[in-house]
């Protein structure tokens, strides 16, 4: 399997604080790749550098084998590796087609078709892809107006209607109604599966994660402090300590 | 949808009436003029004010731009400006109805030109800044131009240029002006139309939604809002060249940058009638422009302050604009609202969605 992304000794700091120190992790492309961690240990500082929303101190990001540190945020997107974000971020005056539908790739995008209507094969994709997350029929209706966790269903869907090779997902299941997250586990597999998109996904959920992830990277203090597979992970002794180590601290 | 034919309706009864107007009221034609004056200024300030999110207080700039741009063409093309603009009075010069109506058409065409090329200039520097940041950037461009132009003396400096003179009647001069504001209107509305319906107009409305997460998603947004503007740009010098010659005597301050009047008319001419829209800016500019004009016949001595509290009341109690407060209350006219026939289960629908791939 080949590594759609490859980080290698990534550090970024903000003043003082060592958010990324030496940070190395590759994603195969076509699996889904999970990314836990306490709060503070720099998850969302990595995606953040992954997709160029700040410079990196030092180290290489490569994505497909083109290095991709130096490249601005929409230079990036353009080449297929997307992100949804952890507050949720959609069109909100506009409705839930019209969300979609600016979510078109842009990848060979010229100075004309900045004009071009939009064709019809474009608004059926969207309408199926919010069929898929199940809100067909809310389609016509100002997205700023739906749920917490309709708005995030919205985003997932923007971002496949990208068609990304990559998407890197911020705590998808995050104030989403627990009735409704098994629904999001079975569309975020489909994706990774019927779509082809490689998946790298930030998670607090551990049942949600443990299931979804073939292999886990865990961050603590800003470094990597275990890889491996969900079972692996789940018996791992240095992460049993970062998560309820600190807990039991506090406790005595 | 039902929105659109409405909308159809307006823009069809606008055209007739746009046509008959001058006819039908021969002694207001030059209130006719200013009124599509200001149709234009609310619609190419929507442009990047209300679709995009972008609240430029500095549009005025391609209104002044345009006006001198095809000034300096009317009359370089002819005479040598510099001699002309230190001679008014003195001496007299004269245009012939050839030199007139091709200085003239040269003159509207090169003022929107040159002022898609400000546009272009100064938006890369500018478009770089945010929300209020960008709103007192732009209104200083606006300000600081009248500043420069009246103290070139080469265009006559802030005492100001004399245009050529129509070589007729004027009765067909203010007939002239009338349908060429008239034009520019509908050549606006057609544009505006063509290109909201298409990517554009999304792709603004992302924009003004949340910048972050467009750039986020590979959108070139800095592309998007400079074309939006040179958009306006384009229309809007072409105004001022109208304007300028109907007119016919113009200065920096109050003809060519009237930041604080036309500046800010066309801002609150698009909140009235419902930012982001292409009927709201439309609407607005008309009741706008008809109050305005009744302050001036009855409150005469109170017509500012009476423009100045109703600017208040828009901003402070009426900000959705008159198209947004119709939305409000009847959205699904406006195309919101929950599929009914879809309202199924989700099982249902995945189920449906299924049999739709198999097919």
């Amino acid at each position: 399997m080949s590594e759609l992304i490859e980080v290698s000794g990534v550090n970024k700091a903000f003043g003082g604080i060592i958010a990324n120190d030496d940070v190395s992790i590759s994603v195969p492309e076509g699996h889904i790749t999970g990314l836990i961690g306490p709060n503070g240990s720099g998850k969302t500082t990595l995606f953040n550098s992954i997709v160029g929303y700040h410079p990196i101190d030092s180290g290489s990001i490569k994505f497909d084998g083109q290095e991709i540190s130096k490249k601005m945020v929409p230079q990036i997107a353009r080449l297929g590796l997307l992100r949804t974000f952890q507050q949720t971020r959609i069109y909100g005056k506009m409705d839930c087609v019209a969300n979609m539908l600016v979510s078109t790739p842009h990848r060979h995008e010229g100075f004309r078709s900045m004009f071009r209507k939009i064709p019809r094969e474009t608004t059926e994709k969207a309408e199926r892809l919010l069929e898929f997350v199940g809100l067909y029929q809310k389609r016509r209706l100002v997205s700023g107006e739906l749920s917490f966790g309709q708005q995030k269903l919205l985003e997932f869907a923007m971002a496949l209607m990208n068609e990304p090779r990559v998407l890197l997902l911020d705590e998808p299941t995050a104030g989403i109604n627990p009735t409704l997250i098994n629904g999001l586990i079975d569309r975020l597999k489909r994706a990774a599966s019927e779509l082809g998109i490689t998946l790298f996904v930030i998670e607090h959920n551990m049942p949600v994660i443990m299931g979804l992830a073939e292999n886990i990277y865990c961050l603590a203090n800003g470094k990597v402090l275990a890889h491996g597979t969900p079972a692996e992970i789940q018996n791992d002794e240095r992460v049993l300590e970062a998560y309820l180590g600190g807990q039991t601290k506090l406790d005595d | 949808m039902n929105e659109y034919g409405v909308q159809r309706w307006i823009f069809g009864a606008l055209l007739v009436f746009g046509l008959v107007a001058p006819f039908l009221f021969p002694n207001f034609t030059s209130q006719l003029t200013v009124w599509w004056v200001m149709v234009l200024f609310a619609l190419t300030w929507d442009i990047s004010g209300g679709q995009m999110g972008y609240n430029s207080l500095g549009n005025i700039l391609f209104f002044g731009v345009g006006m001198y741009a095809s000034i300096i063409v009317q009359i370089g093309l002819y005479y040598d400006v510099a001699a002309y603009t230190t001679s008014v009075g003195a001496v007299k010069v004269d245009f012939t109805t050839i030199q007139y109506f091709t200085g003239l058409a040269s003159g509207i065409i090169t003022g929107g030109i040159v002022a898609v090329v400000f546009a272009v200039v100064l938006g890369t520097v500018v478009f770089g800044l945010r929300g209020p940041y960008f709103a007192i950037g732009t209104l200083g461009m606006g300000l600081a131009a009248a500043e420069l132009v009246a103290s070139w003396d080469y265009v006559g400096g802030g005492g100001g240029v004399a245009l050529p003179v129509y070589p007729g009647h004027p009765d067909e001069r203010s007939l002239m002006f009338y349908f060429l504001a008239f034009i520019l209107a509908v050549l606006t509305i057609l544009v505006l139309r063509r290109v909201y319906s298409g990517f554009f107009g999304i792709a603004a409305n992302a924009i003004r939604d949340d910048e972050e997460k467009a750039e986020g998603m590979g959108i070139h947004t800095m592309r998007y809002k400079i074309v939006g503007w040179s958009i306006a740009a384009f229309f809007v010098g072409m105004t001022g060249a109208v304007f300028g010659n109907m007119i016919g005597f113009i200065e920096p301050v109050e003809v060519a940058f009237p930041a604080v009047t036309f500046g800010i008319f066309m801002v609150v001419m698009s909140l009235l009638g419902g930012k982001g829209t292409l009927l709201g800016p439309i609407i607005g500019a008309t009741v706008f422009h008809l109050i305005k004009e009744l302050t001036w016949s009855y409150m005469l001595g109170w017509q500012w302050v009476a423009l100045g509290a109703l600017i208040i009341v828009i901003v402070v109690f009426f900000q959705q604009g008159i198209i947004g407060w119709a939305q409000e209350k009847w959205p699904e006219k406006f195309g919101i609202f929950v599929d009914d026939e879809m309202a199924a289960s989700e099982t249902q629908l995945e189920a449906k969605g299924a049999g739709r791939a198999a097919e």
